[in-house]
């Protein structure tokens, strides 16, 4: 294969037949360039898609009420729903093999204080697993444990920009803050991919919670992380079964979407699995639709190029040349001239992506976009034996012309 | 050298065929200088053609070299016209991008000589037809004349048994035919076996043989007296 002689005669034949070579050349490097530039969208498309959920635990589900908007057994409407420990503790018995984790949440606004600094944050009462539900990242000490729900413990684990707001540089970790009148020992310090909002929350022990403030058993939410081995349909399912079963439990109308309903992240996923998959037909679509025309492109080229050389050939021929030869020239410069271009396309798709980085987020959902080197170069190597297979035709037939005929052709 | 008996040729024309060479019979020795006259369409190059191996015949016997020239496939052919023809062509077709001493040294290319050896054996030839110094040129920047001895030094650098001229003046004007068919002549001299096709008068009868062809038929066959030394008895 390596024929220094044969490789000179093909440099030479593209050197000095620059339009042809850039032709041809061209329209495999655009159909590399824009199938690049298309898979590279539609990858950000998904980064973007998948990067919603990143805030939170992708299995969570959260049963959350409010004022039901129908009338039921009797009962009145505009009632107001109040979620309680025996409802926690219902959901977490009857389905215990479907819930890896579970938490209540308890919603409170407290003037939180140390030395001569303090504000206003949201406090949110919470079981240890919804460290996990909502992601949190545990920057210094600990979050809450088992042990500060038994024994009601006034402990707080707060937001770094509490941190920050309150704290500055000084070590905040074991101090004490004043939480709307009561003393917590800072037990550990978060961050949390949310952002900032998210950031400026702090988490005390459900049961220091419903103790302190009212002595009651009220909860706000109670918030599920659904068994992974669930796949999404089961997972829907299972949170519209709880939804069903907490509103009989409550008396609520079951379709009373107001009173009580479950929000599941199952759901928003399963929609962006159709939209991804949609769009993942599409992209194959018009991808192998650019490769398509690519190798319709190359084709045709190829087809003009050799009948331009025929009496080129012909006159080789008449000097001694065999078939194969002129085969095996015009295939060599065929894939050579299609080799650089889908190289120079995949760079300069490659380069575009990394242009664009995250600018179009904003606006178009596209989120660092790029492809995979495999799948360009796969996509390569398809127009490349496209390339060799449309010049192998055309050639093989070309040099089988009868040297008086293919003198003859101008 | 070429030996040719009851040779015939027809094209297809729609669905008819128009009978071109009608029982060629010619026998051409090693060494000898011989011209085709005929008018235009009386089937010289019908016959250079097959003689050349660019084209086939379809009834008769041609043998080359003393081997019987049948069913002969691209390969093949490729093969022998690198090893036994040299072709010199009316309208020169030499490759328009390559230079002169490329164009030269392609046949030796086919033959599979090393680059080196080609591009001296190249120069060589070039020297001999007098465009040494125009080696580096393509063609378009040589004269009808220059770039037909381009291309007479392309017939022979592989040492060709034949020469096949077909026309090789006609595209040129009367001095640059002398000086053309002064080269055709001193390669004669030296051995080689040159078989000219033309219309002209002027040009066979520099040539030591002249054969006469009418309507795909031979009509006469004669020794160029004024050009064959008188031999003395
Ligand atoms: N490929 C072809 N197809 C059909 N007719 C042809 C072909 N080549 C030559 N002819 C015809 O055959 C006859 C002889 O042609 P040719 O051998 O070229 O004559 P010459 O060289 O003596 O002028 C002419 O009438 C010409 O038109
Ligand atoms: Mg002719």
């Amino acid at each position: 294969m390596f024929d220094l002689d044969r490789w000179r005669e093909i440099f030479q034949s593209i050197n000095k037949n620059k339009l042809r070579s850039v032709m041809s050349g061209f329209t495999v490097a655009f159909a590399i360039l824009l199938f690049t530039l298309l898979f590279g969208i539609v990858s950000g498309l998904k980064n973007t898609f998948e990067g919603a959920f990143v805030d939170d635990a992708a299995n969570s589900m959260i049963v959350r009420v409010w004022k039901t908007t129908k009338p039921f057994k009797g009962l009145q409407s505009n009632r107001r729903i109040q979620l309680k420990n025996p409802d926690y503790e219902y959901l977490e018995d009857k389905y215990d093999s479907k819930i890896d984790l579970m938490t209540a949440r308890i919603f409170k606004n407290f003037s939180i204080s140390y030395d001569n600094k303090q504000d206003n944050y949201s406090v949110t009462a919470v079981h240890p697993d919804h460290q996990f539900l909502e992601k949190t990242i545990i920057d210094e000490g600990r979050y809450i444990n088992q042990l500060d729900i038994n024994e009601s413990s006034k402990v707080i684990v707060i937001g770094r920009l509490i941190k920050s707001d309150l704290f500055g540089e000084k070590p905040a970790l074991g101090k004490r803050v004043n939480v709307g009148g009561i003393s917590y020992k800072v037990i550990g310090i978060f961050s949390d991919d949310g952002g900032d909002n998210e950031e400026r929350v702090a988490y005390i022990p459900v049961t220091t919670a419903q103790k302190l403030y009212g002595n009651n058993n009220y909860l706000s939410q109670i918030r599920i992380g659904y068994n992974q081995d669930l796949n999404l349909d089961e997972a829907i399912a299972f949170g519209n079964l709880i939804e069903r079963d907490m509103r009989s439990k409550l008396d609520i109308h079951p379709d009373d979407q107001s009173a009580l309903s479950v929000r599941n992240m199952a759901e928003g996923r399963k929609g962006v699995d159709v939209f991804m998959i949609a769009l993942f037909f599409i992209v194959v679509f018009i991808g192998s639709g650019t490769l398509i025309a690519g190798i319709i492109g190359i084709s045709n080229i190829m087809i003009f190029v050799i009948k331009e050389r025929t009496k080129e050939f012909g006159i080789r021929k008449a000097l001694g040349a065999k078939p194969s030869s002129i085969v095996g020239m015009v295939v060599q410069e065929s894939v050579l001239i299609t080799t650089i271009a889908g190289y120079l396309g995949l760079t300069l798709g490659t380069y575009i992506l990394s242009l664009i980085g995250n600018n179009l987020e904003k606006d178009y959902f596209i989120k660092d976009p790029s492809v995979s080197q495999g799948l360009v170069i796969g996509a390569t190597i398809v127009l490349i034996i496209s390339g060799l297979i449309a010049a192998l035709v055309p050639a093989r037939k070309a040099s089988q012309i009868k040297p008086v005929v293919a003198l003859r052709a101008d | 050298m070429i030996r040719i008996k009851n040779l015939h040729k027809s094209y297809p024309i729609g669905k008819d065929s128009l009978h071109v060479l009608k029982g060629i019979d010619l026998h051409i020795k090693e060494g000898e200088f011989v011209s085709i006259m005929g008018s235009s369409g009386s089937g010289k190059s019908t016959l250079l053609n097959i003689v050349g191996l660019l084209d086939e015949h379809d009834e008769g016997d041609y043998f080359l070299n003393g081997q019987e020239i049948k069913n002969l496939n691209e390969k093949k052919g490729a093969v022998l016209r690198n090893k036994f023809l040299g072709f010199v062509f009316q309208s020169f077709n030499l490759i328009s991008y390559k230079t002169a001493l490329e164009n030269v040294s392609l046949p030796l290319y086919y033959k599979g000589v090393s680059r080196k050896e080609r591009q001296k054996i190249a120069l060589d030839y070039l020297d001999k037809v007098g465009l040494k110094d125009w080696a580096s040129h393509l063609p378009n920047e040589l004269s009808g004349g220059q770039k037909q001895r381009v291309a007479i030094a392309r017939a022979l650098v592989t040492q060709p048994k034949v020469v096949l001229a077909d026309e090789p003046t006609g595209a040129l004007d009367s001095t640059t035919t002398d000086s053309v068919m002064d080269l055709l002549k001193d390669i004669n001299n030296e051995g080689m076996t040159v078989f000219v096709i033309t219309h002209e008068e002027e040009v066979a009868d520099q040539t030591k043989r002249i054969v006469r062809l009418k309507d795909g038929i031979i009509t006469s066959d004669t020794i160029n007296v004024q050009r064959n030394p008188v031999k003395t008895v």
